[in-house]
C-alpha cells in the first residue's frame, strides 16, 4: 500500500495535464455540445490519447498492454476530470477490458484486448435497467437455444452505448448472471442515443430476440456476478478519480475568483462566511485525495478490501463533487448561473457522474453491509 | 534484510522480553503513569515497564541520546510505535513536557536550558503544565495580560492563567507572559518557565460539564522568576508558542480518537443496543446512516494521516495537510460521540447509579469531554481561519 505517486506516475500525470490543457480544454466539450456532434467525442483526440498509451496502460503485456497499473491510469483520469475530456476510455478500457481480462478465455482475450490497446475497438457495458444503479438481479434474460443464447430485454444509461462497436451485456441466466460479448449491430439490437445534461454519450439499447453464439459468453453463471462486481469496483474507483479532478479544478477556479472579485470595496475572499466554506472544501478535497489513492492502490495490489474502498471513494466523491460544484456556482454569484462560465459544465457533470455505478446512498448501504452492520 | 526490517525485529524481540504481560492490556485512566517529583505507580509492573523504557531512552524515542532520549529518526520511531501498538504495549509515561515543552526547548533553548530540563522530562522526574489562555484571552490568545516585569536579576510575574490542565499536580508550568506592555500584541510576549513551588503561585480546580475537574485556574501574585527561565529571545515568545501549538494540535488530532470512553466501538455498540434485521442491517436505518457516515469519514481521515506520513518519508511533503488534521480530527471525534449517544438511547443518559454499567456511564462522559476537543488548542473556527489565510491565501 502506498499513497504517493512514484516518479514515473508523476511524470505521466504531468504529461496528461499538458496534453489535456492544450488539446482538450473544457471548451472542446462545449464545441462538441454546440455542434451536436454525432459521435460525442473527438476521434482525433481519442487517437492521441491512445498514442499516449492510455488505452493500453492497464492491459497485460501479453496482449499488447503496458501493465502500468491503476495508480497511473487513475492519475490520468483525474487530470481528464479537470478538463471534462470526453472519450471512450472509461467504458472501453476500465469497464469492458476488465471484464475480458478477468473473465475472458484465451481466444477472447487475444482477439479483443490487442484491438482495445491499439484504439481500434470501442466497447460499452450494457448494465442498468432502472432509474437507479442496480448491480444484480437483471430482467434482461439470456435463454439457451441449442448452441446459441437468445437475449431479450432493455438496457438504459449505457455509457458510450451508441458509438461502441461491441457491447458487453449483463443478463440473467437460468441461474446467475451471464456476461455476453455482442456485436452492437447484431439483428434485433436497436440503439437510441440521448443528449444528456453533461453533453456526454449515453444510449438506451433494446435487445429483441438477439441470437448470440455460446462462444460469446465471457463468464458463466458461476462467475458472472463476481467478474461484473470486480469491473464495477474498478469503474467506481476510476470515476471517483475523474470526479476528484473535476472537484479540484472547480475549487481552484472558485478560490481564484474569491481573490479577484471586489464588492463593498474589498475582495469577497476577505469575508469569513466565504473563507470558512472554502476551508471546509479544501479539507474535504484533501481527504478525498487520500481515499482515491488508496482505492487505486487496492486495485493494483488486488486487495480484498477493494469493495469497501470503491464504495468509500464513490460515496465520498459523489458528495464532495456535489458540494464543490454547488458552492462554486454560489460563490461566483450571478455569473455562476450563466452558460458562458465553465463552472456549469462541472455542475452538470457532477450529477451525471453521481449516477454512474451508484449514488451515495447505495454506497453507504453497501459499505455498512460489507462491514457487518 | 533492510536496516528498517532488522530494527523492527530487534524492537519486537526487546518488547517481547521486557514488556510485562500486565502492561499489554488496554490502559485505563487510573493506570496512566504521569511524570512528576512525587510520581506514583499503579503497580510494580507499571514501574518496571516505565524504568525499562526510560533506561532505553524510549519514553522520548526521537530525542538525542545524550539528553536521555532514544536517538531515533522519524522512520525508526514509527516502527517502535507500530510494534508497541501491535503488541498492545502501554505508553510508559505521560507528560506535557514530552509532548509539548520538550520539543520547544530542544528547538529554542540554550545548551544550559536543554541540560537542565530535557533529561528530567525524559526520565519523568518533572510534571509540566501549560499556561497560555487567560480569562480574557481565549481564541484571541495574543491579548493576554499576565505581566512579567524586568527587575534586573529576575522577572516579577503577576496575573492569572486558565485551563491549566492538572496544574494542581504539576511541578512546573510553561507560560506566555507580557514583557513589553507597549509593543503591538504579539510582539511584547515572552515564553517563561515557572516553578510551581515558587512563593506566590496558587491553583484552584474548575469543574466541567463531564463532572471532571482536571482543569485549573492558576494565579501568580508577585512571583520572582529567574532570568535563566526565559526560553528564546525576550519579546519573541510568540514564535516559540506557535511552534509548540503545532505539537498540541497534532496531539489533539491524535488523541481525538482516544478520549475517555467506553470499551466498545460504535459498531459493536450498535449491534448490541439496536440489533440487526434479517438482511444483516441495523434495525434503525437512520442511526445506521449516521454511523456509516462517521465510519467512512473516520477511515478517510486515517488514510490522510498515512498519506501525510508517506509524503514526508518520500520528501514530497505537502505542509498543508497537517494543518487540516486538528480541525477534522476533533470534529469527527465529536460526531462519533454523538453517534454513540444515539446508539445507546436512554441507556446513555445515566449519570451515576448501579443501574448503569461502566461503558454506559463512560459514553456520556466521553461525549461531554469531546466538546472541549474543538475548543482547546485552537478552536475549529480559528483553524478554518488559518486554512483560509495561510493555505488558500485568501485576503484579510
Amino acid at each position: 500500500m502506498t499513497l504517493v505517486l512514484n516518479e514515473e506516475q508523476r511524470l505521466l500525470k504531468d504529461t496528461a495535464k499538458d496534453f489535456l490543457n492544450s488539446a482538450m480544454p473544457v471548451s472542446a466539450l462545449r464545441q462538441l455540445r454546440d455542434k451536436k456532434d454525432s459521435l460525442g467525442y473527438s476521434r482525433e483526440h481519442w487517437q492521441q490519447m491512445v498514442e499516449l498509451g492510455w488505452a493500453s496502460m492497464v492491459l497485460p503485456e501479453a496482449y499488447d498492454g503496458l501493465d502500468f497499473g491503476y495508480m497511473g491510469l487513475g492519475a490520468v483520469i483525474e487530470e481528464s476530470g479537470r478538463t471534462l475530456a470526453a472519450s471512450p476510455l472509461f467504458s472501453t478500457v476500465v469497464l469492458c477490458s476488465t471484464i475480458i481480462v478477468e473473465g475472458g478465455n484465451e481466444e477472447q482475450k487475444s482477439i479483443l484486448l490487442p484491438r482495445i490497446a491499439a484504439g481500434d475497438l470501442n466497447m460499452a457495458l450494457a448494465l442498468e435497467e432502472s432509474p437507479h444503479h442496480q448491480p444484480s438481479g437483471f430482467t434482461t434474460t439470456a435463454i439457451a437455444d441449442g448452441d446459441d443464447f437468445i437475449i431479450q430485454g432493455e438496457k438504459l444509461f449505457v455509457l458510450d452505448g451508441h458509438s461502441a462497436e461491441q457491447l458487453i451485456v449483463a443478463t440473467q441466466l437460468e441461474t446467475g448472471v451471464g456476461l455476453f460479448i455482442v456485436d452492437a449491430n447484431s439483428t434485433g439490437i436497436s440503439r437510441r442515443r440521448h443528449h444528456m445534461i453533461d453533453s456526454r454519450n449515453v444510449a438506451t439499447i433494446s435487445f429483441d430476440q438477439v441470437r448470440v453464439k455460446a462462444s460469446a459468453l465471457i463468464a458463466n453463471a458461476k462467475r458472472g456476478q463476481d467478474i461484473l462486481n470486480t469491473a464495477m469496483d474498478y469503474g467506481r474507483v476510476c470515476i471517483a478519480a475523474e470526479m476528484l479532478g473535476g472537484a479540484i479544478e472547480c475549487f481552484e477556479r472558485t478560490v481564484a475568483y474569491l481573490k479577484e472579485r471586489d464588492q463593498f470595496g474589498v475582495k469577497i475572499g476577505s469575508f469569513q462566511a466565504l473563507q470558512h466554506r472554502a476551508a471546509k472544501m479544501f479539507i474535504e478535497l484533501e481527504l478525498s485525495k487520500s481515499v482515491v489513492l488508496d482505492a487505486l492502490s487496492a486495485i493494483d495490489d488486488k486487495r480484498a478490501d477493494l469493495p469497501q474502498l470503491a464504495s468509500l471513494a464513490k460515496a465520498r466523491l459523489n458528495d464532495v463533487f456535489e458540494l464543490v460544484t454547488n458552492e462554486a456556482v454560489q460563490m461566483h454569484g450571478g455569473i455562476g448561473v450563466t452558460d458562458e462560465l465553465e463552472i456549469g459544465f462541472f455542475l452538470k457533470r457532477s450529477r451525471s457522474a453521481t449516477q454512474i455505478l451508484g449514488n451515495s446512498g447505495f454506497h453507504r448501504d453497501r459499505y455498512a453491509s460489507l462491514c457487518g452492520y | 534484510m533492510s536496516d528498517l526490517d532488522q530494527f523492527r525485529q530487534t524492537v519486537n524481540a526487546w518488547l517481547e522480553e521486557n514488556c510485562p504481560p500486565s502492561q499489554r492490556i488496554p490502559i485505563t485512566r487510573e493506570e496512566q503513569v504521569w511524570a512528576g517529583k512525587n510520581k506514583t505507580f499503579p503497580s510494580s509492573d507499571a514501574k518496571l515497564w516505565f524504568e525499562r523504557m526510560r533506561d532505553k531512552g524510549w519514553t522520548v524515542p526521537e530525542w538525542p541520546i545524550e539528553l536521555g532520549g532514544g536517538g531515533l529518526d522519524e522512520q525508526h520511531a514509527k516502527i517502535l510505535k507500530e510494534e508497541m501498538k501491535r503488541l498492545g504495549c502501554r505508553t510508559p509515561l505521560f507528560d506535557l513536557g514530552i509532548w509539548m515543552l520538550g520539543p520547544a526547548v530542544l528547538e529554542y533553548g540554550t545548551d544550559e536550558q536543554r541540560q537542565q530540563h530535557i533529561p528530567k522530562i525524559a526520565r519523568g522526574e518533572v510534571r509540566w503544565c501549560q499556561g497560555y489562555s487567560e480569562p480574557g484571552a481565549g481564541s484571541d490568545l495574543a491579548s493576554l495580560q499576565t505581566r512579567a516585569e524586568d527587575k534586573g536579576d529576575h522577572f516579577l510575574v503577576n496575573g492569572t492563567k486558565i485551563w491549566t490542565t492538572n496544574a494542581d499536580k504539576a511541578d512546573w508550568i510553561f507560560c506566555l507572559v507580557r514583557t513589553d506592555p507597549d509593543a503591538k500584541k504579539q510582539e511584547g510576549i515572552s515564553f517563561l518557565l515557572i516553578d510551581m513551588d515558587d512563593a506566590g503561585v496558587s491553583t484552584t480546580p474548575i469543574e466541567l460539564i463531564s463532572g471532571e475537574s482536571e482543569f485549573c485556574q492558576t494565579f501568580f501574585d508577585n512571583v520572582k522568576v529567574p532570568k535563566a527561565n526565559l526560553i528564546g529571545e525576550l519579546n519573541k515568545g510568540w514564535s516559540v508558542a506557535k511552534s509548540l501549538l503545532k505539537h498540541e494540535r497534532k496531539l489533539m488530532a491524535e488523541i481525538g480518537g482516544d478520549t475517555p470512553g467506553p470499551s466498545f466501538s460504535p459498531i459493536q455498540a450498535a449491534i448490541e443496543y439496536i440489533g440487526l434485521d434479517q438482511s444483516g442491517r441495523l434495525k434503525d436505518i437512520g442511526i445506521r446512516d449516521e454511523l456509516v457516515r462517521h465510519e467512512m469519514a473516520f477511515r478517510a481521515i486515517g488514510l490522510t494521516h498515512f498519506r501525510s506520513f508517506e509524503e514526508r518519508m518520500n520528501g514530497v511533503a505537502d505542509n498543508n495537510v497537517p494543518l487540516i488534521m486538528k480541525y477534522v480530527g476533533t470534529e469527527e471525534s465529536k460526531r462519533k460521540e454523538e453517534v454513540l449517544m444515539a446508539i445507546l438511547g436512554h441507556r446513555a443518559l445515566g449519570w451515576y447509579d448501579d443501574e448503569f454499567n461502566v461503558d454506559e456511564l463512560l459514553t456520556n462522559r466521553g461525549w461531554l469531554f469531546s466538546k472541549a476537543l474543538s475548543i482547546a488548542g485552537g478552536t475549529s473556527e480559528v483553524q478554518l481561519n488559518i486554512i483560509a489565510k495561510r493555505v488558500l491565501g485568501l485576503p484579510d
